[in-house]
């Protein structure tokens, strides 16, 4: 009883233990399932399914891809939510609803969209190629696709931060006659920079495992333009359980590891700021 | 307001919006971004389904395929975004009102399906329920299918959108604190009486917030969906699937015009989102004044 601290409140029991179970039927245990799958292999199957040169060259990709997908987004993002926080403009509440637009459309007709938009015959991809530049069906074409549907992370997570940020000290530091990309550089950065991580780092983690938009615009040529998920999938197609398991803990456990960078990095940041 | 803190004050206004040039390239390279990245993409989707005109576009939409895929859609849509509720709600509860150890570790293994990929997602269930899983023989032994059926399909979903209700909530009420329930109590309410007069109105818009997040999700969702449907037309197609399996039979008009009624759902979502996240604001706003 001493762990409540109001004891007044009923539920405790009720709500917890319905959590654990839901979470556990549900979350925990099919995860579980996966690694304790991967477990039958020895150490020296997993690693030859994980080195094989498909395998990395898919690794490379995802990771790249997805990384490349969340620093542009660390970019659009930050402009979007500064303008959107600090300026009033015609059309400006157009496209603060719209933000979420990747959020609420459907992965596949994001994907198909995308396609249309950027393969050879269509009306951005023939620009491209004009400069001989191929988007569709390459790399870029991913990264542009992960943007996408990742657009909105980096802007959500800045906006409530930009928009908490005191007056008073931007106003201070132009008073003391700090130029406005001063400002920008000694004031706001510091004081968005963990939230920006933040943002960065879910755009990071839904792209590395994002399959619905990308497998239209990628190809799909084994080597060249091949995800991981995509090749999770091929090996189940091929009813490789093992292949499967394998690198779906590779995925896990990479990019587990990753978060975990981000998060110690922005501790780190959070930590000195103050 | 003496006129000495007016014109600091206006002076500061001007350093705050920067010079008017740099301010205006703002903005154009946000309405730039917004064009490009997000109205292209839908003016390209309508275009290419009524290239060939209205009739081909109602065609591929209310044919008997298209409609069945529409029906499995809204059934994994009604039966996941209730449970997650029922979820969310309570877990939102145990976090908020009560203090134990562990409670930052379950709060992350709430948000874990977010950083899972939806392929993965997929894969666990069939590792558990297909024919060379854990319940596998079990299953086929009783004539229970679950993967490549309905109830993989509904199983995946849960997966994927189980952290959006709960994810709304837990801020929300952890923000709101025990006061009032704890009046309620004190005032002879019952448990569920306290629920529904005290709690569910103060958390109803984030709670409206977290359902449209959810149904979106539900409603769109692919990879995890694509693994375990084993893609039997009219009978395990979701409508994302159906999109796919036109488009990879070159029947782009046809993925066209089915992702443009996807792409009309997304839009009516967009606008309840927009609408519960205003009240919710308001909501905020009414607190933080009084």
């Amino acid at each position: 009883m001493s762990r409540r601290t109001s004891p007044v409140i009923p539920g405790f029991g009720l709500t917890l233990g319905y959590t654990l179970v839901y979470l556990s039927l549900l979350v925990l245990i099919p995860l579980a399932a996966m690694f304790i799958h991967a477990a039958q292999l020895t150490w020296e199957q997993f690693w030859n399914i994980i080195s094989a040169p498909r395998v990395l060259a898919a690794l490379k990709l995802s990771f790249g891809t997805a990384l490349a997908a969340a620093l542009l987004n660390g970019l659009i993002g930050t402009l979007l939510a500064w303008v959107l926080v600090r300026y009033s403009f015609p059309g400006r509440k157009i496209i603060e609803a719209m933000i979420d637009l990747p959020f609420a459309l459907p992965t596949a007709v994001a994907g198909i969209a995308l396609t249309a938009l950027y393969a050879p015959n269509g009306p951005i991809g023939q620009l491209a190629g004009m400069i001989g530049l191929k988007i569709a069906y390459t790399p870029l074409g991913i990264t542009l696709a992960l943007t996408f549907v990742t657009l909105p992370f980096v802007v959500r997570t800045l906006q409530p931060v930009l928009a908490d940020i005191p007056k008073e000290v931007e106003e201070a530091a132009a008073c003391l006659g700090a130029k406005p990309l001063q400002v920008f550089r000694y004031v706001l950065l510091p004081a968005l920079l963990p939230a920006w991580l933040t943002g960065f780092a879910l755009a990071f983690a839904r792209g590395v495992g994002e399959y619905g938009s990308v497998i239209f615009i990628a190809g799909n040529m084994p080597m060249k333009t091949e995800i991981l998920p995509l090749l999770i999938m091929v090996k189940l197609d091929q009813y490789d359980y093992h292949g499967a398991t394998a690198i779906g803990v590779l995925m896990l456990v990479v990019a587990f590891v990753l978060l975990l960078l981000i998060n110690l990095l922005q501790r780190r940041i959070s930590t000195a700021s103050t | 307001m003496s006129s000495a803190t007016l014109t600091a004050a206006a002076v500061a206004n001007a350093a705050r919006r920067g010079n008017p040039l740099g301010r205006r390239l703002l903005i154009a390279g946000a309405w730039l971004v917004f064009l490009l990245f997000l109205v292209l993409p839908l003016l390209v989707v309508l275009s290419q389904a009524l290239k060939l005109g209205f009739g081909t576009f109602f065609a591929a939409i209310f044919e008997p395929d298209a409609i069945a895929a529409l029906k499995l859609t809204l059934i994994a849509v009604g039966i996941s975004v209730p449970l997650n509720l029922v979820f969310g709600v309570a877990a939102a509860w145990c976090v908020s009102k009560y203090e134990f150890p562990g409670k930052s570790v379950l709060i992350t293994l709430i948000d874990l399906p977010f950083s899972v990929s939806p392929v993965i997602a997929g894969l666990i269930y069939v590792l558990m329920f297909g024919s060379q899983g854990w319940f596998g023989p079990w299953l086929s032994d009783h004539d229970i299918q679950i993967v490549f059926a309905v109830p993989g399909i509904v199983l995946a979903t849960l997966f994927v959108t189980f952290p959006f209700v709960a994810r709304e909530l837990i801020p929300l009420m952890q923000e709101q604190g025990t006061q009032e329930e704890e009046a309620a109590r004190l005032l002879g309410a019952n448990g569920w009486q306290m629920f529904w007069h005290v709690t569910l109105p103060n958390i109803k818009w984030g709670l409206i917030y977290g359902v449209v997040l959810c149904t979106a999700r539900a409603m769109g969702e692919f990879g995890a969906v694509s693994v375990v449907s084993g893609h039997i037309r009219g009978l395990t197609n979701t409508l994302p699937l159906h999109v796919e399996i036109l488009y990879n039979e070159y029947n782009h008009v046809a993925a066209f015009s089915v992702a443009s009624l996807l792409l009309v759902m997304a839009l009516v979502i967009l606008l309840l989102k927009q609408w519960s996240e205003n009240r919710l604001s308001r909501l905020r706003h009414s607190d933080a004044e009084e």
